[in-house]
C-alpha cells in the first residue's frame, strides 16, 4: 500500500516564459484514502495544479509523482489510468454522441470487458441520477446534468485518485450533498484519493484536510476546523468561510464560549447548548 | 421593460424520440424595474426559459410580451437585434460566450455590433474590467487562457458592456471565488438601483435569492411551482423539500435553533453580528420574548 498516492516536489510552472510563474515551489504530498479540498482565490493555481497531476501539464522545475509513477511524457498514459479527472465546464470533456458512449469511452480505453462495462454504466448513472438519460446527447442536457454526467464518468472506471475541479459548481446544495456523499461512500469500499477543487465552503467541511492557495503559492495546510478559524486571514486573500463557522465567529466574539469551532449546524447547536447550561 | 409568460411551453427536438417539454404552460408577471430570482432543481427549464428572453427560443406555444416587443410561437420576431441589445444574458457556463481573439475583443464585440463607437468602447472597457475586478494588463490575452473565475468575468464584462435594460444572469456566481461572489453580486445590484434595470437571476444560493431578489419563481419539471416574496417563499421548508430544494442556510439554523431551545427569532433580514446578539440573549435568559 502506497503512502502518498500523491506528491508535488518544489513544483514551479508558468504558462509562457514571458509571464510570472503561476506555480511557485509548491511541495504536499496525499495520502491514499485521503479526501483533500484545496480552495485558492480566482487564478490562484488550483486547476493548474489538477493539470499538472494528470499530465495535461508539465512542471518547468520540481517533480510529480502519482500513485508512485513520477509524472513525464514517457509515463502519462500509466497516470491517467489511475488518475479520473472532471473539468470545470464538462463540455470539454465530453466525447460520446450519448450519456452511455459517454460514459463507456472511458472503461473501453481501459479494456473493461463488456458485461461489466454495462454494470458499471449502469450504476455509475444511477449514482448521479442520471439512468433516464442514457440515450440523451451530453451537449442538450441542463448545466446540472452535464456535471452529473461527467462525475458519472470517472466513477465508472473507478480510479485510484479522483479530481473534481469544481464539478459540482452548476448543482443545486441538495444535489451537491448527495454527489459528494455518493463519491465518499466509495471510499469506504475502495481505496480512493479524492481531491476536491471548489468555491463552497460548506464542501470543505468534510474532507480531512484543506490546502489553501495564495497567487500560486500554498498559503495554509490544515484541518477544516482550523481553517475556519482564520476568518479575517482568508477574508483578505478572496475567501471566507462558511455560514456556521461565520456565525461561531461572531458568537464568540461577543464572549459566547464554544467549546470548539463547529463545522456543521448540529455542532454549533450542541456548543451553544452547552453554553446555555454553564452561563 | 414589463415582461410577461401567457401560457408558455417549450419543447425540444418535437416529434423524435427525443421529444422533451421543458416548459409546460407556464405564466407570470415581472414588472419593469424589479429583481426576480428563479430557482429551481437540475433540470427544472431554468436556462431554457431565460433563452427565450432575447429570442435565442421561441416558445412551442404560448406569448411572451417584453416591453412592446412580442415573441409567440408561430411569426419570426420583428426587431430582434433590438431586442438583443436592450435584453443581455449572461450564459451560465461563460465559454458559451466567449470567442474573440483578446478579452479587449470579446467586451468590445458586443457594443461594436450594435453600432456604439469606438471612443465610446474604449471608454467603457476599462469601467468594465474594474467592475469585474480583472487587472487591464489581461486585455490582450485570449480569454480561454483564463482560469474559470476569470472566464467568468470576462463574459459578464462582455454583457454589461452592451448596457442592456434588462439583465439576465444564468448562475453567474458559479466558479468566482468567495469575495467575487460577493463583489460581482453587489455590483449587480448597485447596477440594478442605479440604471433602474429589471433583473433576472437563476440561482442555486438560496442566500443570494433572499439577499437581492424582490420576487422569487420556483421551478419544478418545466411548470412554476411556487411564486411570491423571498422571505415568504424561503420558509415553506417542507413544500421546497418536495422539489428538491432548501431553505436558505440562515433560516435552517433559525428554525433549527427554535427546536432546541424552544424560542423564536423571526428572520427579518438580521446580519449575522445582530442574530448573534439575539442568540446571546436568549440562552443568557435575559430575553424571554423576542
Ligand atoms: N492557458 C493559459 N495560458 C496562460 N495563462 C493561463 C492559462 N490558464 C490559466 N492561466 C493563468 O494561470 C493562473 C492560474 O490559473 P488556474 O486556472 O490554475 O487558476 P484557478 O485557481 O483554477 O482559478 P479559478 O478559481 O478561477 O478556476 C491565472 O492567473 C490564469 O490567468
Ligand atoms: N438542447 C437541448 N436539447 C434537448 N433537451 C434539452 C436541451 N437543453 C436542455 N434540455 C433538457 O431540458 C430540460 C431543462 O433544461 P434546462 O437547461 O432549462 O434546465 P435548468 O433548470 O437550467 O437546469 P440546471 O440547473 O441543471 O442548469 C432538461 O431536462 C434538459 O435535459
Ligand atoms: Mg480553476
Ligand atoms: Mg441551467
Amino acid at each position: 500500500m502506497l503512502k502518498h498516492r500523491v506528491e508535488f516536489r518544489n513544483v514551479y510552472f508558468r504558462y509562457s516564459e514571458t509571464e510570472d510563474w503561476v506555480l511557485k515551489n509548491v511541495s504536499f504530498t496525499i495520502a491514499s484514502d485521503e479526501w483533500v479540498a484545496i480552495i485558492g482565490h480566482n487564478g490562484s493555481g488550483k486547476s493548474t495544479i489538477a493539470k499538472l497531476m494528470n499530465g495535461l501539464l508539465f512542471p518547468d522545475k520540481g517533480e510529480i509523482i502519482v500513485d508512485g509513477i513520477p509524472v513525464t511524457e514517457e509515463s502519462i498514459w500509466d497516470v491517467r489510468t489511475n488518475v479520473g479527472m472532471v473539468f470545470q465546464n464538462p463540455d470539454n470533456q465530453f466525447v460520446g454522441t450519448t450519456v452511455r458512449d459517454d460514459v463507456a469511452f472511458g472503461l473501453e480505453n481501459r479494456g473493461v470487458e463488456r458485461n461489466e462495462m454495462l454494470k458499471r454504466i449502469e450504476q455509475s448513472l444511477e449514482a448521479v441520477r442520471m439512468s433516464d438519460y442514457l440515450l440523451h446527447e451530453p451537449h442538450r442536457l441542463s448545466g446540472g446534468q452535464k456535471q452529473r454526467v461527467a462525475i458519472a464518468g470517472v466513477l465508472a472506471v473507478s480510479p485510484h485518485v479522483m479530481i473534481l475541479d469544481e464539478a459540482t459548481a452548476m448543482l443545486d446544495p441538495k444535489g451537491r450533498k448527495e454527489i459528494l456523499a455518493t463519491i465518499n461512500q466509495v471510499r469506504e469500499s475502495q481505496s480512493l484519493t479524492l481531491i476536491t477543487i471548489t468555491h463552497d465552503l460548506n464542501e470543505i467541511t468534510k474532507a480531512d484536510r484543506v490546502i489553501v492557495m495564495n497567487a500560486g503559492e500554498i498559503w495554509l495546510e490544515a484541518l477544516p476546523r482550523e481553517v475556519f478559524t482564520k476568518e479575517k486571514d482568508l477574508r483578505a486573500i478572496g475567501l471566507d468561510v462558511p455560514f456556521v463557522a461565520k456565525l461561531a465567529n461572531e458568537l464568540i466574539a461577543i464572549d459566547v464560549k464554544l467549546d470548539q469551532q463547529p463545522l456543521h449546524q448540529k455542532e454549533l447547536l450542541e456548543s451553544l447548548w452547552t453554553y446555555h447550561l454553564t452561563k | 421593460m414589463d415582461i410577461s409568460f401567457n401560457e408558455v411551453s417549450y419543447t425540444y427536438q418535437p416529434n423524435s424520440p427525443f421529444e422533451h417539454k421543458a416548459l409546460i404552460d407556464l405564466s407570470f408577471q415581472i414588472d419593469s424595474g424589479s429583481f426576480v430570482a428563479i430557482v429551481g432543481h437540475t433540470g427544472s427549464g431554468k436556462s431554457t426559459l431565460i433563452q427565450h428572453l432575447n429570442g435565442l427560443l421561441r416558445p412551442t406555444k404560448g406569448e411572451i410580451k417584453i416591453g412592446d416587443y412580442h415573441i409567440r410561437a408561430e411569426e419570426k420576431i420583428a426587431k430582434v437585434k433590438a431586442l438583443r441589445r436592450q435584453v443581455g444574458i449572461v450564459f451560465q457556463y461563460p465559454e458559451h460566450q466567449l470567442f474573440e481573439e483578446t478579452i479587449a475583443k470579446d467586451i468590445a464585440f458586443g457594443p461594436k455590433n450594435f453600432g456604439v463607437d469606438e471612443e465610446e468602447i474604449n471608454r467603457r472597457i476599462p469601467i468594465l474590467m474594474e467592475a469585474v475586478h480583472l487587472p487591464l494588463t489581461l486585455l490582450d490575452r485570449s480569454p480561454f487562457d483564463l482560469s474559470g473565475g476569470q472566464m467568468r468575468r470576462v463574459a459578464i464584462a462582455g454583457v454589461l458592456a452592451l448596457e442592456p435594460s434588462v439583465l439576465v444572469l444564468d448562475e453567474p456566481t458559479a466558479g468566482l471565488d468567495p469575495k467575487g461572489q460577493q463583489e460581482i453580486m453587489d455590483m449587480f445590484a448597485t447596477l440594478h438601483k442605479k440604471k433602474n434595470l429589471t433583473t433576472i437571476l437563476v440561482t442555486h444560493s438560496m442566500e443570494d435569492a433572499l439577499k437581492y431578489a424582490d420576487h422569487v419563481i420556483i421551478m419544478d419539471h418545466g411548470q412554476k411551482y411556487m411564486e411570491g416574496l423571498p422571505h415568504e417563499v424561503f420558509v415553506e421548508k417542507d413544500k421546497l423539500q418536495q422539489v428538491q430544494l432548501d431553505v436558505p442556510e440562515v433560516i435552517q439554523f433559525l428554525q433549527a435553533f427554535e427546536a432546541k431551545f424552544g424560542q423564536t427569532i423571526p428572520y427579518q433580514g438580521q446580519t449575522l453580528t445582530e442574530l448573534a446578539r439575539l442568540m446571546q440573549e436568549i440562552l443568557k435568559g435575559e430575553q424571554k420574548y423576542v
